[in-house]
């Protein structure tokens, strides 16, 4: 066992770890941050995307070790500080951006790390970037106009009542 | 009338904790003390299985017990839900479906043993530890050679590897032969509609647990239908009485047919925990999915289409081989009989049809549904050979189909099923508007000026959803009824709690549900709360499979919310001192006609549960109520797609351009819900027919057993879609004339993209006419220079 | 998978010290790596991670030759290649975002995936390995499916890359892996033109030398109009077959040509 220390949504946690334990593994069973989803294991379906010293990462093909010393951030760390909903989360919603919710942890996750490098991607840009993050629910079309409505373009608004 | 209600596009409240990480799915439940079980599975495809050494293994570390089929003697097998009788009127064969393998495995993936340790990875040491000799078999790929005299059998006790010979009408089966022979056109089509993977992003999970104090289980697990699956568990396979058995299934990341089922792993856990007396947790990974989880489609089929001179439908011919792989799933063959052959007719007045449909036994992962479960199938063989009849008649295909349609309602179809209403040419109208199929043409020679060839193509689809009638379905076979249940509970100070049969996996029906009830009574839908997904807080239920939940288990929340409605008055009568028949409600306000008297709901609420004031003699205190709703007939959906293309020749690459989906769904209660649903039926639609593929090798390895193989739809695979619901014929039976929505998107597109392919090939003068799904680029380049 | 020691060494020295016993193996980002462990295909002893290894980070660009750090991240490359385009957006379009800030050029060159993209721009640059005992030219280095001129225990510190006049790659993906069906890497030098095809050939990454002469003679992709690739030897499995992928080298390497820059 392996003694790990790192910051995880702001706060400093430190836990035992084998060599082979995965950072997504870490995070749901040892810190109980069961937002973050484990979908394949194949590194291909992106549930798992956390950000690592701001970048994003899959936490399911990372070891914990890895993380020694890293600034953490997971979709529990995304709202803002008064609990209500990020920008991204509020356009999720608010487009209809998600049905089983099992991906979104994941997809909230790469959307923030994209708005970030590209703070007003086309629609093109969008759909390249998520791929690395599969949703069978929803065919990606709200989820694109949830992440160009998060970056503050004009988007058509959800069916009319 | 507060916000929201009948109508609205409500924003989601369960949002909220999938947003933020708090959702509860079933791999975020871990219980004191659990142990975790991994099964050891077969890597060859058909073998006899020789001896199993679990010797080593089970002196590993944190090893607590090794289990295989010998833990079992005396447990049942995995029932099958329904029993289809062949045109000769035997029942089909069915074999038994063991927890764990007996004496064979069947299938690359068959469970074998289960080692049950401290943790996960400990289980998975001790399991490269155990010594299982296997002698393989040939494996029964084929569908058609696995029929053939002497074949291999996947099952010694079975006469064959048929599971049964189904003709549909069967006493149409000599006139439709006569108008075939005898018709001015014949078009003839040989297809195949690929084997898929259903791919819910949340992996399956069971959490067993037992309580040695009140000898009672309880059972976590990813599923679509828990009630079913008590039922099944407790009284086929372990013999646990309903009362003494909880099945919980929290929140569940998708299902799409694949997680309707019980699978073995349930049965599993559930035993393993009373056996070892601790919590047994069963986690599957992606690639145990790819050969644990039940596969769908997988028809080999030809069609026969007989048409007059005017292009009239005169006669429809087909012949199916389906594959229901080694065992027989849930409800596996009801898929390719009942699902399918009934919805044969389409939106078509084809007078004379008949199916026949050849059910196969292979050494391959059972198939069962997968969304839109048969009607996929119907529609992609129908709108296939009618628009290559169109082709062969030079007839246009939007002609062809509208000379057709059916136009007159109730309409009864030769295939056994009674439309109750929808209006064809008004769903093609509307997409040849959204699609703007006027300007294709124009479009057509933009990319054929970039080298690119364009294609456009249309399907017309209907699908029986609301499944189903109980009576019906009991004289088709099924084992179980099909109805939905409802409670409604008023609270004292007016709020409302919602116990639904219906089980939410991503549809949205804690939003949904609640503005249906919101809006009968008029009070805010945040006043209600849905509670679905757990057999100790719910009415027994049948779950949510074939677009049924808003059409039954909507309609039992109405018929109970009617009966709370209808005590509610009697209560408010009573307080205003008027008579109940001049009690009216709306907007949460009770008031005695022609008066200004009214009590607020609240008030009537706290009267029911405080009875100070109340008349005792005549109606019960509180107010809660059941109801159980068993529809009269399906209902049909039908809709116009449209799918326009580029094909990229020097690759064949496919690019879908543009998808315009137009609907009846009848009356809608989300519209951005309902429109989600398509979006997502849509995706998978258009993954089966470009990328989506589950094939085996000669021996019966998955080659496509993980997402490195299996191509599944993302981002940039997609463009935005056009949808359209506002052509609405309101179901006529059920009380919200609603019809469900969760399966066209699936049915209609694949025939769709298939159909535009082929368009833009021809345009360009290639003689292609039908490439096999998926439409690869490879395969599409092959067919260009065939 | 199989439990392991994690060994995070603060120099190549030390990580070529642990690496020395038996049962070591390198990590680099670990994105092929990882998954073939959970499926109990890889069983190291004890994992060496080369990530964060200041001396072998970094892409820097001297006397038209751009060096790039063997733990340096395919987000990294993409991101500070722009001197040499046609490498920059290769590894702009390798796996996804997550993976490409994860993923290394030095364990992408080491596992020698036959559908991976670097081995292509290596070959394609007629790039030199640089390892901890010795450099290794690219022609001498691919060796075959997941087989490399490396020994036990050696670690690529750094891979140079000449810069060419102009270059591309275009990847043509396999639809699930998101890896190339076929990926042809172009690149014109002042003495020729170099090819180099990954996702096609059963011997993994190569040349495809009738190309080179013809576009070294003539850099359009006109000049490619004679030529043809025999379907033998050519990878067939679902995705498609031998002679889709000996067409598809043609095409991608046309379209190579001509958007070379």
């Amino acid at each position: 066992m392996t003694r790990v220390a790192m910051t995880v949504n702001g706060k400093a946690v430190t836990g035992e770890v084998e060599g082979r334990t995965l950072l997504s593994s870490f995070l749901r069973e040892d810190l109980h941050l069961t937002g973050t989803h484990v979908g394949c294991d194949t590194s291909q379906c992106g549930a798992c995307v956390v950000h690592v010293n701001g970048q994003a990462v899959k936490a399911c093909t990372m070891f914990a070790a890895e993380a020694e010393g890293a600034d953490v951030t997971t979709i529990e760390g995304m709202a803002n500080a008064d609990g209500s909903l990020g920008t991204i989360q509020q356009a999720f919603q608010d487009f209809h951006g998600l049905q089983c919710g099992f991906c979104t942890p994941g997809m909230v996750m790469s959307a923030a790390a994209l708005l970030k490098e590209n703070p007003t991607p086309t629609e093109a840009e969008v759909r390249a970037y998520l791929e690395g993050n599969i949703c069978r629910c929803t065919g990606y079309h709200n989820i694109v106009k949830a992440i160009l409505a998060a970056s503050g373009q004009s988007v058509p608004a959800v069916a009319a009542e | 009338m507060p916000d929201g209600g009948i109508g609205a596009s409500s924003k989601r409240r369960e949002d909220l904790r999938f947003l933020t990480g708090r959702g509860k799915y079933t791999d975020d439940i871990n219980l004191q003390g659990q142990a975790h079980a991994h099964f050891v599975r077969s890597d060859v495809a058909h073998g006899r299985i020789n001896s199993i050494d679990t010797s080593a293994a089970s002196s590993m570390p944190g090893v607590i017990r090794i289990f295989t089929a010998t833990d079992f003697e005396g447990v049942g097998g995995i029932p099958c839900g329904w029993q289809v009788t062949d045109r000769f009127g035997e029942v089909m064969q069915e074999p038994k479906h063991p927890i764990l393998a007996e004496g064979k495995v069947r299938h690359v993936g068959d469970p074998i043993c289960v080692v049950v340790a401290d943790t996960l990875e400990q289980a998975r040491d001790a399991a490269d530890a155990l010594v299982i000799n296997i002698t393989p078999l040939e494996a029964v790929l084929d569908m058609k050679a696995a029929l053939a005299e002497g074949a291999t059998k996947v099952h010694d006790d079975l006469n064959s590897n048929l599971c049964y010979d189904w003709g549909f009408v069967e006493e149409n089966r000599e006139a439709v032969a006569e108008a075939i022979n005898n018709a001015h056109h014949v078009t003839t089509l040989e297809l195949r509609n690929n084997r898929l993977v259903a791919n819910p992003m949340e992996p399956r999970v069971a959490v067993g647990d037992y309580d040695f104090s009140t000898d009672e289980h309880t059972l976590y697990t990813t599923s679509q239908n828990p009630h079913v699956i008590r039922l099944l568990m407790g009284a086929f396979v372990l013999g646990i009485p309903e009362h003494k058995l909880r099945v919980v299934a929290p929140d569940v990341g998708g299902g799409f047919g694949a997680k309707i089922y019980h699978y073995a792993e349930e049965a599993f856990c559930t035993f393993a925990a009373k056996t070892i007396g601790r919590p047994v947790k069963w986690t599957s990974t992606r690639s145990e999915a790819f050969i644990s989880d039940a596969h769908g489609r997988d028809h080999v089929t030809k069609i026969e289409l007989a048409l007059d001179e005017n292009g009239k439908f005169l006669a429809l011919r087909t012949d199916t081989h389906a594959n229901m792989g080694a065992y027989l799933s849930t409800f596996a063959p009801s898929i390719p009989t009942w699902l399918h052959g009934t919805l044969m007719a389409g939106n078509y007045t084809t007078p004379l049809i008949y199916v026949n449909v050849k059910a196969v036994f292979t050494n391959t992962v059972p198939v069962d549904a997968y969304r839109g479960a048969g009607r996929p199938e119907a529609t992609f063989q129908l709108e296939r050979v009618v628009d290559k009849a169109a082709r062969e008649m030079g007839i246009d295909p939007v002609e062809l189909r509208r000379r057709n349609f059916i136009t007159e309602f109730p309409y009864a179809t030769p295939v056994a099923v009674e439309y109750d209403t929808g209006d064809y040419h008004a769903t093609m109208d509307k997409l040849l508007q959204i699609s703007d199929h006027a300007g294709f043409e124009g479009r057509a020679a933009l990319s054929k000026a970039n080298g690119k060839l364009r294609g456009f193509g249309i399907a017309h689809y209907i699908e029986a959803c609301g499944i189903a009638p109980s009576n019906l379905v009991g004289q088709l076979g099924a084992r179980a009824g099909l109805y939905e249940s409802a409670t409604v509970r008023v609270n004292a100070t007016g709020s409302i709690s919602v116990m639904t049969g219906s089980h939410s996996h991503g549809q949205g029906h804690e939003t949904s549900f609640a503005q249906v009830v919101a809006d009968m009574i008029g009070v805010d839908e945040n006043q209600i709360d849905i509670v679905h997904g757990d057999t100790s807080k719910t009415p027994m239920g049948m779950g949510t499979y074939g677009s049924r939940s808003i059409a039954v288990g909507g309609s039992a929340m109405v018929r109970a919310t009617e009966k709370i409605i209808n005590k509610a008055k009697k209560i408010a009568a009573h307080l205003m001192e008027a008579a109940e028949g001049d009690i009216e409600l709306k907007d949460g306000q009770f008031s005695v006609a022609g008066t200004d008297k009214s009590v607020a709901w609240g008030d009537v609420t706290l009267a029911a549960y405080v009875p100070h004031n109340y008349p005792l003699e005549d109606i019960e205190p509180g107010l809660e109520e059941t109801a159980f709703y068993d529809p009269a007939n399906f209902t049909y959906p039908s809709g116009a797609y449209g799918c326009e293309v580029e094909v990229d020749p020097a690759t064949g690459k496919v690019t879908v351009v543009a998808f315009s989906a137009a609907d009846d769904f009848g009356n809608i209660i989300n519209p951005m819900i309902v429109e989600g649903q398509v979006h997502g039926g849509l995706a998978q639609g258009i993954g089966q027919a470009m990328i989506e593929n589950c094939a085996y090798d000669d021996q019966g390895q998955l080659l496509s057993g993980s997402y490195m193989d299996y191509a599944m739809p993302r981002a940039d695979d997609l463009p935005m879609f056009t949808v359209d619901h506002s052509s609405i014929t309101p179901c006529t039976h059920n009380p919200l004339g609603v019809k469900g929505c969760g399966e066209a998107g699936a049915i209609g597109s694949p025939p769709a993209l298939v159909n535009a392919v082929v368009d833009a090939l021809q345009r360009a003068g290639h003689n292609v006419t039908h490439i096999d799904m998926p439409l690869s680029p490879d395969r599409v380049w092959a067919a260009m220079n065939s | 998978m199989h439990n392991f020691e994690f060994v995070k060494p603060s120099s190549v020295a030390d990580a070529v010290s642990a690496l020395a016993g038996e049962g070591a193996q390198a990590l680099g980002g670990g994105q092929t790596l990882l998954p073939t462990m959970k499926q109990r295909l890889a069983a190291p002893e004890k994992l060496v991670s080369l990530s964060g290894l200041a001396e072998m980070t970094g892409v820097s660009s001297a006397g038209g030759v751009m060096t790039i750090g063997g733990a340096t991240t395919h987000a990294s490359v993409a991101a500070d290649a722009g001197a040499y385009p046609g490498l920059a957006g290769l590894a702009a379009h390798i796996g996804d975002p997550a993976v490409r800030n994860r993923g290394t050029i030095g364990g992408s060159l080491a596992n020698n995936d036959p559908s991976a993209c670097y081995p292509a721009a290596a070959l394609g640059s007629g790039a030199t390995i640089v390892t901890n005992t010795r450099e290794i030219a690219a022609d001498d280095f691919f060796q075959g499916l997941f087989s490399t001129a490396l020994d036990e225990g050696e670690i690529i510190t750094a891979v140079k890359f000449p810069i060419p006049q102009a270059s591309n790659y275009q990847k043509f993906v396999q639809p699930a892996s998101r890896f190339a069906l076929v990926g042809v890497f172009v690149a014109r030098y002042a003495d020729g033109v170099r090819v180099a095809v990954t996702g096609a050939s059963e011997e993994g990454v190569h040349r495809w030398s009738a190309a080179e002469a013809a576009l070294s003679a003539n850099f359009s992709a006109a000049a490619l109009d004679g030529l043809s690739v025999a379907a033998d030897g050519m990878i067939a499995d679902l995705h498609g077959t031998a002679a889709y992928r000996a067409h598809l080298v043609k095409v991608m390497t046309g379209r190579a040509v001509a958007a070379a820059s």
